[in-house]
């Protein structure tokens, strides 16, 4: 595991209207690491994740990957960057099925003239896409099904296996497991430790402590629009947790 | 013990604790079921079909009979492929006949303008001024649907009252017959092995909407925008782009609409378009098209023009008053959409619940 961040922001600010959403955050990304993002509702952890996808424009900060600084103008660029997102509504075209999902807006297409009118390679994109669920664990049992008709487990598994398939550098889940039951959760959370271990940083927002020490490599907490503390989450506990979320305990940043 | 707790639910959505075995899936029942509609439609134009074979085996059951029913549903259909594409995309379009009128009209004067020619040089000049007064029209609505986020129906409400009043402004209000013989002889009237030309033309706009809606990177992009927009966006599909592009496409197909309908007519019946957005649109629906948007199939759409104008068919033949078919095709499309809650309702309920529909047509389903 390296301990350079591949992906940092300083001092981010973000202002809407009177509210001061962010108020000179900083975050680090590390590959083959997943980082927690933690926070009470207000705390600024949405918005940082929405500057940091490309969804947003901070007001002030600097945001560096590998080392650069840069500024986002859209998700795309973000994309290009290999980094992707996961919001809590997922945004999968419910009338399409899981691997016209995954590859939704980045067709293979046929080489030459009927390529250009338009036709796919379909037959590749369900192999490639078939291969990309299973290398990930992401058992999908039906992929030429329309994602409406799946449980909530699957279509969140396939959210962000697809994910997963494209981020070559830093992947973030807002909270892939608010909605999900005991056994989906850990379906989820198991998908994201694959993840890491294929060395990419992630990033994941949850507001379950347990879930967040049992996933997570560090955990970063955020209060009134900053990071208070980041601690190890092998030598943390909910109650340390739950103490610098609400101000309750000193804070402390770890290595 | 704690494995017997797990309620069915759970199992079937954690990933890894499952084995893999083959189980026909909530989704794959919901795609059969898509498709399903369309040839459960099939199965009841079949059966009207046998009903009128029945009861008038020789004036019903005749090729002359089936020929016109083809020709009385080709234009139709022309428009109805367009129209498929701008319901898939939770669209719709109330114009389609107004701009057939428009474009027949300037075409018609166009070629008038030409002098008396009846060459194929005339005709391909009308051709055309009827194909870009269409795609003008088409751009006009979906510049207004996507950029000014005007709702559809609003914006295709106001092109049909414009489109048509342009037309009379045009014309006086008086129909023009200017179109060369060449087109006449061919297009309107011509034949190809017993085949009307006018048909194949139609055929061949169906199966051109049918491979593009289910086979291209427009298609899918057509449905995706249609079941999530948002989701597009962020996935970096021009949403508004492509909606421009579809209410063109279908405007393009109400021009090309136009000159068919002026040449089979010789006359630009600008009076006789008023209600045919509301046939296409019926056709369209009764065809399995989701009104919601996402779901759609070109197929559906003809078949569902098909059941109106052979019921049509059917009660002249019989000597019913044929305003009873207005009243049949009513009750269809009201039954259309019934169905498609349905189906919606079962889908985001997570599991298949299988209607009276369904279940009487189990099994006679193909997976095509």
């Amino acid at each position: 595991m390296s301990t350079d961040a591949i992906y940092e922001a300083r001092g981010i600010v973000r202002r809407f209207g009177a509210v001061q959403a962010l108020d000179g955050a900083d975050f680090d990304v590390r590959p083959g690491e997943v980082s927690a993002l933690i926070g009470d509702n207000g705390a600024g952890k949405s918005t940082l994740v929405r500057i940091l996808s490309g969804a947003d424009a901070p007001d002030g900060g600097t945001i560096s990957f590998q080392g650069r600084e840069l500024t986002l103008t859209s998700p795309t660029d973000a994309r290009d960057l290999g980094i992707e997102t996961v919001f809590q509504d997922l945004a999968l075209a419910n009338h399409l099925d899981p691997i016209q999902n995954m590859y939704l807006g980045r067709e293979l297409m046929r080489p030459g003239l009927l390529g250009r009118l338009g036709f796919m390679q379909r037959a590749e994109m369900r192999r490639r896409g078939a291969e990309a669920f299973d290398s990930l664990g992401a058992t999908v049992r039906d992929y030429e099904g329309a994602v409406s008709g799946m449980s909530g487990g699957q279509r969140q598994a396939i959210a962000v296996a697809r994910a997963a398939t494209w981020a070559d550098k830093v992947i973030f889940l807002d909270e892939p497991t608010a909605a999900l039951g005991v056994v989906q959760t850990k379906g989820v959370l198991d998908l994201i430790r694959r993840i890491r271990d294929q060395g990419l940083g992630v990033v994941y927002i949850s507001h379950s402590m347990p879930e967040v020490l049992e996933v997570s490599d560090r955990v970063h907490v955020m209060r009134q629009g900053r990071r208070v503390a980041v601690y190890d989450a092998k030598s943390s506990s909910v109650e340390e947790l739950v103490g610098a979320m609400t101000g309750a305990l000193e804070t402390r940043e770890a290595s | 013990m704690s494995n017997a707790t797990h309620t069915k639910d759970d199992v079937a959505a954690a990933p890894e604790t499952e084995d893999a075995a083959p189980r026909t899936s909530v989704g794959e029942h919901l795609r059969r079921r898509v498709q399903a509609q369309a040839l459960q439609i099939v199965l009841v134009w079949l059966v009207i079909c046998a009903i009128f074979s029945t009861l008038a085996p020789t004036a019903f059951l005749d090729v002359t009979n089936f020929r016109n029913i083809a020709v009385s549903v080709a234009i139709l259909a022309v428009l109805g492929v367009g129209t498929t594409f701008i319901i898939v995309t939770g669209g719709i379009d109330l114009s389609m006949g107004s701009i057939l009128v428009f474009s027949g009209v300037v075409s018609s004067l166009t070629m008038e303008r030409l002098g008396d020619g009846q060459g194929w040089g005339v005709a391909l000049v009308g051709i055309l001024v009827a194909l870009g007064c269409g795609l003008a029209w088409g751009l006009v609505n979906g510049f207004f649907v996507a950029k000014a986020k005007v709702p559809p129906m609003i914006v295709t409400l106001g092109t049909f009252g414009a489109a048509l009043g342009l037309a009379q402004v045009f014309t006086g209000g008086i129909d023009r017959r200017a179109v060369p013989d060449v087109l006449v002889n061919t297009v309107g009237f011509g034949q190809v092995a017993g085949v009307p030309i006018l048909v194949l033309v139609a055929a061949l706009v169906v199966v051109l909407g049918i491979v593009l809606l289910r086979r291209t990177k427009f298609g899918l992009h057509t449905s995706a925008v249609g079941s999530n927009p948002e989701a597009c966006r962020r996935v970096g599909i021009n949403v508004d782009r492509q909606l421009i592009r579809v209410y063109a496409f279908a405007g393009l197909l109400a021009g090309l609409a136009g000159i068919l309908n002026l040449t089979f007519f010789r006359s630009t019946t600008i009076a006789g378009h008023s209600l045919t957005n509301l046939d296409v649109i019926a056709g369209v629906v009764i065809g399995g098209t989701s009104l919601f948007g996402g779901i759609g199939t070109v197929f559906g759409t003809v078949v569902g023009l098909l059941i109106p104008a052979t019921l049509r068919n059917g009660f002249v033949i019989l000597g019913v008053a044929p305003y009873w078919q207005q009243v049949v095709v009513g009750a269809f499309l009201v039954g259309a959409v019934y169905f498609d809650q349905v189906r919606r309702a079962s889908a985001t309920r997570g599991r298949p619940r299988s209607s009276l529909f369904s279940r009487i047509f189990t099994h006679h389903r193909k997976d095509s």
